[in-house]
């Protein structure tokens, strides 16, 4: 009787956390809109939105970013669904190995990474800072690997929600070679994993810092410090626009995945 | 006897030429690994134990106990640490009360939904929202600003939190600021472990006579804390490498060590470049411990749970 009591009741302790909670989550995030209306004195506008999609350099830093997201993604999808395939197929023992490896960059921090990358690829004989097309290359490969614990997760759990020896032996007795195999069979029934593993790759990479700033390149990351040093109320725009794409990316990993996305995006 | 030789021969020179393309079909993944984090990392780790000349030293490493260098990593683990505590005990209330503390239904899901959200929302954006918010001429800032009542002497404004040594742009705006995404990471992990929590066990150790608080010190707790510490870590070496928060809100003045390094691969500020090398193999020895000690207790409590 008494518990049946309780369940109907509204606990308020438990609304104070919540509330909390939720008091935390949209504080923030009002006082940045509201704050971000206010370029006009007096008045409220949506003045600062104007200014940021009207500045050449944050297009162009987009257009960079957005371009390396792509890059990035269609490397990593092409390094990482044959390689967790093969591992699954073939060997798996090697699967806990690849699960380590690419939990790496939670351990090495993006600031260590970066400097190692510097290091390495600045002197003979990986020299591949000199020009921005060598360098192009190797922001990509940095942005694998920072990106890696999540295409990787995402395609391992894939790899485990389909059957591939059954698929590979069909698709292999219908004659298919490797490259059928893999392109015409494993791709399409993982594209729901390779998406979501996609869209968390993309969104990290378009919104970096740290690998951008470094190798000095034009990246949104450093567009935003930059301005951040000159520009009052932008930043506040910029700070809501960012919010809502990384809410589209997650938004659209729930509507194509219908499960949580509670993986990390953003490197700090 | 002869043709049975023959085919087990047969079958095992097959065997290793089969086992030998098992391994061609990783190698790009690992030829990738090795080429773009085992030889940066390795070659930044050597370079903590050379001189300028490349002789082996412990220089580099002994130089690591300098007063501003120490003070640095004091600064970088007392923000990670306040913080994965704070944002790990405020996660845990909130999840808790949309979890067991039967919150309303919308609630939960806001706050789920939305821990998603804030989880990702770092970097340079979320010192962009907190400068809006708490920085000098923002939200909050010139809400508290507007507070005023008359008196004698005429109005007076006592609530500049400004003038009051509130400060964003410090370890307790840093603080503030990381816990923006430190708690709704929290909440992501531990929610599923409490909603694991058997509403069976709660009313055992009822009818048994356990007050609430007997029951989560010697019930509840004891079968979460694995989940409980493996997120603390987890939030411990989200804030410890953090860089991008940091030099947004506060320019640099805050020595991080993730911002001196910074600095130093900007413009050697060390004056020498393997000494930066070894600060950065400090990092990476702290994640490394933080990790294997996490592992470790884990381990024990588990074992515990299941005897």
């Amino acid at each position: 009787m008494v518990k049946s009591m309780n369940l109907n009741r509204i606990n308020w302790w438990a609304v104070f956390w919540g509330g909390l909670g939720l008091a935390y989550f949209f504080v923030p995030l009002y006082g940045t809109f509201d704050f971000s209306l206010r370029i006009v004195k007096g008045e409220l506008s949506f003045l600062a939105y104007e200014k940021v999609f009207s500045d050449p350099r944050f297009l162009s830093s987009f257009r960079y970013s957005a371009t390396m997201g792509v890059i990035t993604v269609i490397v990593s999808v092409l390094l990482f669904v044959p390689t967790t395939y093969w591992i699954h197929l073939r060997l798996p023992r090697l699967r806990p190995v690849m699960g380590m490896i690419t939990l790496l960059p939670f351990i090495i921090p993006a600031i260590v990474f970066v400097f190692g990358l510097i290091r390495t690829f600045s002197r003979e004989p990986f020299l591949l800072t000199r020009t921005t097309f060598t360098t192009d290359i190797l922001i990509t490969a940095g942005y694998v690997i920072v990106t890696m614990p999540y295409m990787f997760r995402a395609i391992d759990v894939g790899m485990g929600t389909i059957d591939i020896r059954t698929l590979t032996e069909a698709a292999q007795s219908l004659g298919a070679n490797w490259f059928q195999v893999l392109f015409r069979v494993i791709f399409p029934n993982l594209r729901i994993a390779i998406l979501s593993g996609a869209l968390i790759t993309f969104a990290t990479v378009v919104g970096e810092l740290i690998l951008a700033d470094f190798l000095v390149r034009p990246a949104l990351g450093p567009y935003m410090v930059n301005i951040n040093q000159t520009k009052l109320y932008e930043p506040a725009a910029l700070g809501i626009l960012s919010f809502g794409f990384t809410w589209i990316c997650l938004g659209l990993i729930q509507f194509f995945s219908r499960g949580r996305a509670n993986q990390q995006l953003t490197g700090r | 006897m002869a043709p049975k030789t023959e085919t087990r021969l047969a079958r095992l020179s097959g065997r290793s030429w089969s086992s030998l393309w098992d391994w061609v079909g990783v190698a790009p993944f690992f030829i990738f690994i090795l080429f773009f984090l085992v030889l940066p990392s390795t070659g930044l780790f050597a370079g903590a134990f050379q001189d300028a000349k490349g002789n082996f030293t412990f220089d580099n490493i002994l130089g690591l106990f300098t007063p501003y260098i120490i003070k640095a990593y004091r600064t970088s683990l007392q923000v990670s640490l306040i913080t994965s505590l704070v944002g790990g005990v405020f996660g845990f209330f909130v999840a808790y009360a949309v979890t067991i503390g039967n919150a309303p239904r919308w609630m939960r899901n806001v706050v789920v939904t939305f821990s998603g959200l804030a989880a990702n929302f770092g970097g340079v954006p979320l010192a962009f929202a907190f400068i809006a918010t708490m920085g000098r001429t923002g939200f909050i800032t010139a809400f508290f600003k507007n507070i005023c009542y008359a008196e004698a002497s005429g109005q007076v404004c006592p609530f500049d939190p400004y003038k009051h040594g509130f400060s964003l742009y410090s370890v307790l705006g840093l603080t503030l600021a990381y816990t923006y995404f430190q708690f709704p990471l929290m909440v992501l992990i531990i929610t599923p472990a409490l909603d694991g929590l058997k509403r069976e066990w709660r009313e055992a150790s009822e009818n048994l006579g356990a007050s609430a608080w007997q029951y989560w010190w010697h019930i509840g707790l004891p079968i979460l804390w694995p989940s409980i510490l493996g997120a603390i870590i987890l939030l411990f070496g989200s804030a410890f490498g953090a860089y991008a928060t940091a030099q947004a809100l506060t320019g640099g003045s805050i020595l991080l060590v993730t911002i001196v390094i910074g600095q130093q691969i900007r413009g050697d500020v060390l004056g020498d470049a393997n000494l930066g090398y070894a600060l950065a193999l400090g990092m990476v020895v702290i994640m490394g411990l933080s990790i294997a000690v996490g592992t470790f207790l884990q381990s024990r409590t588990t074992r515990w749970l299941k005897a």
